[in-house]
This record gives structure tokens, C-alpha cells and sequence, in this order.
């Protein structure tokens, strides 16, 4: 494996509100800090963080902006004033009495890059307070770890290290709705119009990072592969969860997928049950219903059961028209889209406050925490792909490099080389871009036709082939330059026996 | 199915129009089974009655996909003989490998059918595929189990297994680690929440037809390059290495036979 040495400069600014400032402070403001933290991931990489803090005091816009009622305007008041680059923070410290922060919050993390933090009295409060909100806000060694995972021992890693979805140039997102009981059933979605208002936005928000491209599909008569088990109690019907994990393949096969894309595929299913499987609920290990009626599967996609109502009457006519309700469908499949990548809101030290994103899907920092996993993936992918090329062309002596195959070479290590630089100076958008470029190249290079080597030969073959060709050969020749020597020396001694 | 297109499938090396499912489109996480059967030797095996793969061409290949992570584990059954051969030289970890006989054995076919003339099924093939049919999805059993299939009194050749550059205990590996096609589930617990009244969007009116050209398909064959059609017009180069070489050896026999004062007698 290669060795990577990386340096991750996140620029952040510490904002002292008046009456926030703790008495212990080292300098008086503004001063700037750098801490530097090494992250070791193995033997021959390690990552080394770079916070370049700023701590300063409110200017007047941001005092006015921070004298309001809630968390949430202060957020909103605070993002045109603040330092809007991807990867960038910004922490607004309040004092330890504001009643801008709820009760019992003492971090509350805006939907853009910025934070409000409780003074907590002393410095030492505060720094602890700041280190959990850079972790969480830009990266942690867990979250460099699993961008890393090629190069970690296994036993290292937790064992859901690898489910988050791999950097790649593009993804294609399938929405499915797989109708096993069309002359039950006549499900109607409008799923052009939900995409449009919903999924559109995140993906917006995502297109920094990927090309998405998003198509749907109907499939009638698709059974589950899993025949759900009836519960008395409840009377519905229960899918456990240890039967979830035969689900998938069995559909797999009917929903196809575009010829022409090599991007990784995320799909999305909604399952209508049967008239006669009618309702059908999903249970996890310890039996309880789960209330989204979804599971998900990483690196696949995800599947939710939308049970439709038993129709008033036994004499209503079939099949049932059914309006799917798209809100409450794409508010589980964007979660689980979210999840998929990686975005998880789940460990969080008990008293931060996080903003709902709403709409958007996902917050500024949370692009910016893709981002920087998925620059570290990139570039570490890049030095592996180029090492394993090297190994190869010493071990097979005879691969013929063309000039293009060069030249992206070439190419992948400059802009490798460009995005390490950008990281180390904190402009993570650059960074992100050049990375991008170096993969496509040094994928490029790797994946070329021409270098598949079916030059083995082994020695015996080797002496196999040639002998009996060139032997027969060789036998006359080298008779012939015997005897050109034998008369040469004789010439030699001629002229002492003639005299 | 030449080696030329089970090497690059395996190892990724296919040209840019490859289809999506002609690609091995695998990663990290992807448990690969590969299982080859027909005629085999001492190190390689028969492709077509054509060609041969060699046991270190495929230990590269696989070498070539784990560079690159494109298997997690990777499950190898061979039955041909000589099986054992083709997994000597194994040395990418997490493969198992199992063969169907050692070095020096053959394996044998399982029956005949008179009326066709031709053996149907070789032996080790068909104690798996009967072991294989009593495995349903949720069944825990393990790799110790397989290696167990068709003992010599059976199977008449002495099956082998490799699993030194497997990283887990053959007794934890599930067989619907590689043949059940069991995936990893996780429950959705979150949700976000959307409101419906704030995505209004500006309805997507439609664009202005931009004048487009006329969209055409691709060169889908080099038909040029197929059928010479024009002899290139090449840059006249003086003549080198062995043409020069030629030459210069007829014009030296010439000269050595009648002598350079003669050359005025001939022009």
C-alpha cells in the first residue's frame, strides 16, 4: 500500500458575544491559534488535522443579529454575515446565561456553517465544547477511518465501516412502485411532480459532489420473495426483520437498471402488500413495529411498505383507486437516501441542538463533511491506483505504456499533488474538484484496455518452444566455427613447420 | 468465452462501450463465486479447445482485482483435473478455494446416458450441486460442511481445499455468504421532515427549443479501419535497419566478386 501523509485545514472563526468572553482567556482578542491533531491510520498513513482559529469579538450586525428570540432566527440573521466557504466554520459563543439557546442545549448547530455555543464558564468548558462541535461539523478520525477503509485492518474498523456509499463521479437514483395486486389495487403516484418538489432540491444541494440522474418505473405482479407471517393480535401482517435480508434479491432481477451508465444505482421501492397480505408491517429484532414501514440496504437502496386502507364496504368495487401519498413516501426515502451517504444524526453528545434542514435534505455541513470524506477517499484512492500500477509494469517487464496512458498519468498525479495542496490551505471546494479530477484519471490509466498482460510464459514453455526450433539450427553453425578454428590455429603453426 | 474476455472482466480492463451488464461491476463489499469446470492439467485449464488459462494468469488477475478492492471475499471451485493445481499459486487474501482432485488425479463423470452417448454431469459437480440444493437462505450452514462433499469413496478423486488466504475461520463462513445472496439490512428509524407548502417550485416551464443539431449515433463500428478503404498516404522515409542492411551486403558480394576497377566497364 502507499503512504499518504495529509494535511486537513479547516479555517474556523470563534465569535465572542458580550459577556461570553471567559476571564481565563490566554491572550486578549482577536488572536489566532492553529491546533494541530495527527490521526493515525495505519503504519504508513496518517491524516493531520489543522484548525486555523480566529477568536474575535461580534461586530455590530452580528450582536443585533444574535439579540433575538430563538436559535433558529439567530441562525438565519447570522448566514450572510458569516464566512460562506465550503469547509469553513463558524462558532458564535453566548453567554453561559442566554436564554437564545433553549434550556438544557448548550451547542445548537445552524443549518449553515455556523453554531452557537454556551461560554460554560471557563476555557477549558469551552474548548471541550469546541472540539465535539468540529467534530462533528467537519470530520472525526471515525469518519476519516471509514474513508479510508481500503487501508485500515479489518479489526480495526467497526463493522458497519464499510456501508456508506463509495465517492464515485455520479450516482443514478430509481424510484420503483412494485404493485403485486394490480385487480386489487390501482396505485396512482405522481411521483414526476414529488421528485420535482422534493428530491430536486437535495439533489441540487448533492450536485457539488455527484452528477445524480433520477428515473422511475411501475412494476406490476413483483412479489416480495418473503411470504409475511400473520399475527393474531394485531391481525396484520408481520414481516420480522430477520426475514428482511431474503427481500432483496428476489426483486433485484425485475428492476433493471440503464445500459448506458456505469454510475453506482440507489434504488427505491414502495411495496403495496396484497388485498389478501393487508397490512403489512415491519417488525425489528426486539418485535416492535417499526414506525417508518422501511428498511434500507447500504450500498443498494432502500424499500417501504405502504399499506392502503381495507376498502368501507365488502362490496366496493375492485380494483381501489390508491393516491399515494408522496410527502410521507419521499420524507422516509430522502432519510434513507441520507443514510445511505452517510449523514447520520444519530451520536451526538446529549446536549447539542441540531436544525432541521427542512426541504433542503441537508445542511451546509453536512455537504461539507461529505466533502471532506469523500476528498480524503479520493486522493488516498488515487496513490493506491498509481502504486498498483507501478507494481505492475516492474512485474511484467514486457506491458507497452501508450502515450495516453501516460499522460493521464501524468495528469492524475498533478492534480493529486493540487488537492493535497488546497486541503493543507483549507480550500476545500478546489480540493475536492482536483481530486475529483485525479480519480478520473488514474481510473483512467488503471482500467486501460491495451495493459490486460497475456505475456506469461513461463521458463519451461520458453525452452519448450525454442529449442527444438533453433537447435537443429545451430548444430551446422557451430561445427562450421569449430573447424574456421581448428584451421586458423593450424595456419598458425604452418609457418614454423614450413620453415 | 476466450481467456482474453474472462481476464478482463475479472480484472475491469474492458473498452469504454462495454455494456453495464457485461461489466463486473463489484467493490469492496461484493462476495465473488467463480466456478470453472471442463478439461485441465497440471496448471491450467481449457478454454474452447483453443486456448489455456495457466494457474499464475489467474493468481495475477486476482491479484489485479484485489489491488483495486473489487471482491471482499472470493469463493474458487474448480473441477477438472488436476484441480488442485490452479490454486497453488493463489496469493491475494481472502480467497477459498476448493478443487475437485490433486495433482496427479482425474476427475471423473458421473454417469452416462446411453441414449445420448455422452456423460452428463462430472462427479464433484453433482455431490455440491446435491449438497447445494438442501441449503435454503436462512441456513447456518458452514464451509467446513463443503469441504466435506463427495469423500473419496465417492467422488474416486481426492477433493482439496485452499483457505490459508482466507482471513476468517472456514467454520464461521456461511454457505449463503457466496450462495444465497443475503444482504445486509439495516430498519429505518429517521425520517426527514418536508414541507409541502414550502416546495412550491416554479413550475419547469418548457425551455426554449434551443436549435440543437440533429443528434446522430455514434460510430458504432470503425468501418474505415475494417475495410481499407484508401492507402494512407505515407511520408516518403529513407530506407533503415534491415532493407539498408541488405543492400549494403548485395552491393558488398557484388563489388568483392568483380572488383571496383571493373565498375567502368559496366556503366
Amino acid at each position: 500500500a502507499a503512504s499518504a501523509q495529509l494535511q486537513l485545514a479547516v479555517p474556523v472563526a470563534v465569535v465572542f458575544a458580550p459577556g461570553s468572553v471567559p476571564g481565563d482567556l490566554p491572550r486578549p482578542l482577536p488572536f489566532r491559534d492553529v491546533q494541530e491533531m495527527e490521526i493515525s491510520v495505519n503504519l504508513r498513513t496518517s491524516i493531520t488535522s489543522r484548525y486555523e482559529t480566529v477568536y474575535r469579538s461580534t461586530t455590530a450586525q452580528e450582536e443585533a443579529a444574535l439579540n433575538v428570540a430563538t436559535a433558529q432566527e439567530a441562525d438565519a440573521a447570522l448566514c450572510p454575515l458569516q464566512d460562506a466557504s465550503l469547509g469553513s466554520l463558524t462558532v458564535y459563543v453566548v453567554p453561559e446565561t442566554s436564554s437564545v439557546l433553549p434550556q438544557g442545549v448548550s451547542v445548537y448547530v445552524g443549518k449553515h456553517r455556523s453554531a452557537l455555543v454556551r461560554a460554560g464558564g471557563n476555557l477549558a468548558t469551552l474548548r471541550t465544547r469546541l472540539r465535539q462541535l468540529t467534530q462533528v461539523m467537519s470530520f472525526a478520525a471515525s469518519s476519516i477511518a471509514t474513508a479510508l477503509s481500503d487501508r485500515v485492518p479489518d479489526s480495526q474498523l467497526g463493522p458497519d465501516a464499510r456501508r456508506h456509499l463509495k465517492s464515485s463521479l455520479g450516482y443514478e437514483i430509481t424510484f420503483s412502485l412494485l404493485n403485486p395486486d394490480p385487480k386489487s389495487h390501482d396505485v396512482d403516484w405522481d411521483i414526476e411532480d414529488a421528485v420535482n418538489r422534493y428530491v430536486q432540491p437535495v439533489l441540487d444541494k448533492l450536485s457539488l459532489v455527484a452528477n445524480f440522474s433520477v428515473d422511475s418505473q411501475i412494476l406490476y405482479y413483483a412479489v416480495l420473495g418473503v411470504t409475511p407471517r400473520f399475527d393474531k393480535e394485531t391481525s396484520s401482517f408481520i414481516l420480522s426483520a430477520h426475514s428482511l435480508p431474503h427481500v432483496i434479491n428476489p426483486v433485484e432481477a425485475r428492476l433493471g437498471s440503464s445500459a448506458a451508465s456505469l454510475y453506482p444505482v440507489l434504488n427505491f421501492l414502495l411495496y403495496v402488500p396484497e388485498r389478501s397480505h393487508s397490512p403489512l408491517y415491519i417488525q425489528d429484532k426486539d418485535g416492535a413495529p417499526v414506525s417508518t414501514n422501511a428498511f434500507h440496504s447500504p450500498r443498494w437502496g432502500g424499500i417501504m411498505v405502504y399499506n392502503v386502507e381495507a376498502p368501507g364496504s365488502p362490496q366496493a368495487s375492485l380494483p381501489l383507486h390508491v393516491d399515494v401519498d408522496m410527502v410521507r413516501v419521499m420524507e422516509v426515502f430522502l432519510a434513507q437516501l441520507r443514510l445511505l451517504f452517510g449523514l447520520s444524526r444519530e451520536e451526538l453528545p446529549p446536549d447539542f441542538l441540531l436544525e432541521s434542514p427542512g426541504n433542503e435534505g441537508l445542511a451546509d455541513w453536512e455537504l461539507d463533511r461529505l466533502l471532506w470524506a469523500h476528498t480524503v477517499e479520493n486522493i488516498a484512492t488515487v496513490s493506491t491506483t498509481l502504486t498498483s500500477l507501478a507494481q505492475l509494469l516492474d512485474k511484467i517487464g514486457n506491458i507497452v505504456i501508450k502515450d495516453d496512458v501516460a499522460s493521464e498519468v501524468y495528469q492524475a498525479v498533478a492534480s493529486a499533488q493540487s488537492a493535497m495542496a488546497e486541503l493543507a490551505t483549507g480550500h476545500l471546494h478546489s480540493a475536492f474538484q482536483a481530486s475529483k479530477e485525479a480519480v478520473t484519471s488514474s481510473e483512467r490509466a488503471f482500467f486501460d484496455p491495451s495493459l490486460l498482460h497475456l505475456l506469461y510464459f513461463p521458463d519451461d514453455q520458453k525452452f519448450a518452444i525454442y529449442i527444438p526450433l533453433f537447435l537443429p539450427m545451430a548444430v551446422p553453425i557451430l561445427l562450421s566455427l569449430a573447424k574456421i578454428v581448428r584451421e586458423a590455429r593450424q595456419r598458425k603453426k604452418e609457418p614454423t613447420k614450413m620453415d | 468465452v476466450t481467456v482474453e474476455n474472462f481476464l478482463r472482466v475479472l480484472t475491469g480492463r474492458i473498452p469504454p462501450s462495454t455494456p453495464r451488464s457485461k461489466r463486473l461491476l463489484s467493490d469492496d463489499r461484493s462476495n465473488i463465486l467463480i466456478y470453472m469446470t471442463g478439461h485441465g492439467g497440471n496448471g491450467f485449464l481449457k478454454f474452447q479447445d483453443s486456448e489455456e488459462i495457466t494457474n499464475v494468469e489467474l493468481a495475477d488477475a486476482f491479484e489485479q482485482m484485489w489491488q483495486k478492492r473489487r471482491y471482499n471475499e472470493l469463493l474458487f471451485i474448480i473441477d477438472t483435473c488436476q484441480g488442485a493445481s490452479m490454486y497453488e499459486r493463489f496469493y491475494s487474501p481472502n480467497i477459498m478455494a476448493l478443487a475437485s482432485s490433486q495433482v496427479g488425479e482425474d476427475s471423473l463423470s458421473h454417469q452416462p446416458d446411453l441414449g445420448i452417448g455422452v456423460h452428463l454431469m462430472d462427479r464433484y459437480t453433482f455431490y455440491v450441486l446435491e449438497f447445494l440444493e438442501e441449503i435454503h437462505p436462512a441456513s447456518q450452514t458452514n464451509m467446513n460442511d463443503l469441504f466435506q462433499v463427495c469423500p473419496k469413496s465417492l467422488c474416486v478423486s481426492t477433493p482439496g481445499h485452499r483457505t490459508d488466504l482466507f482471513q476468517r475461520d472456514p467454520q464461521n463462513v456461511l454457505i449463503t455468504d457466496f450462495f444465497g445472496s443475503v444482504r445486509k439490512v439495516e430498519i429505518t428509524t429517521e425520517t426527514v421532515s418536508l414541507d409541502s407548502d414550502l416546495a412550491g417550485f416554479e413550475s419547469k416551464l418548457p425551455k426554449d427549443e434551443l436549435a440543437t443539431e440533429p443528434l446522430k449515433y455514434a460510430e458504432q463500428l470503425p468501418v474505415a479501419q475494417i475495410i481499407h478503404q484508401k492507402p494512407k498516404q505515407k511520408d516518403w522515409h529513407p530506407p533503415g535497419g534491415f532493407i539498408l542492411g541488405l543492400w549494403a551486403l548485395i552491393i558488398m558480394v557484388f563489388f568483392k566478386t568483380y572488383g571496383i576497377k571493373h565498375m567502368k566497364h559496366i556503366f
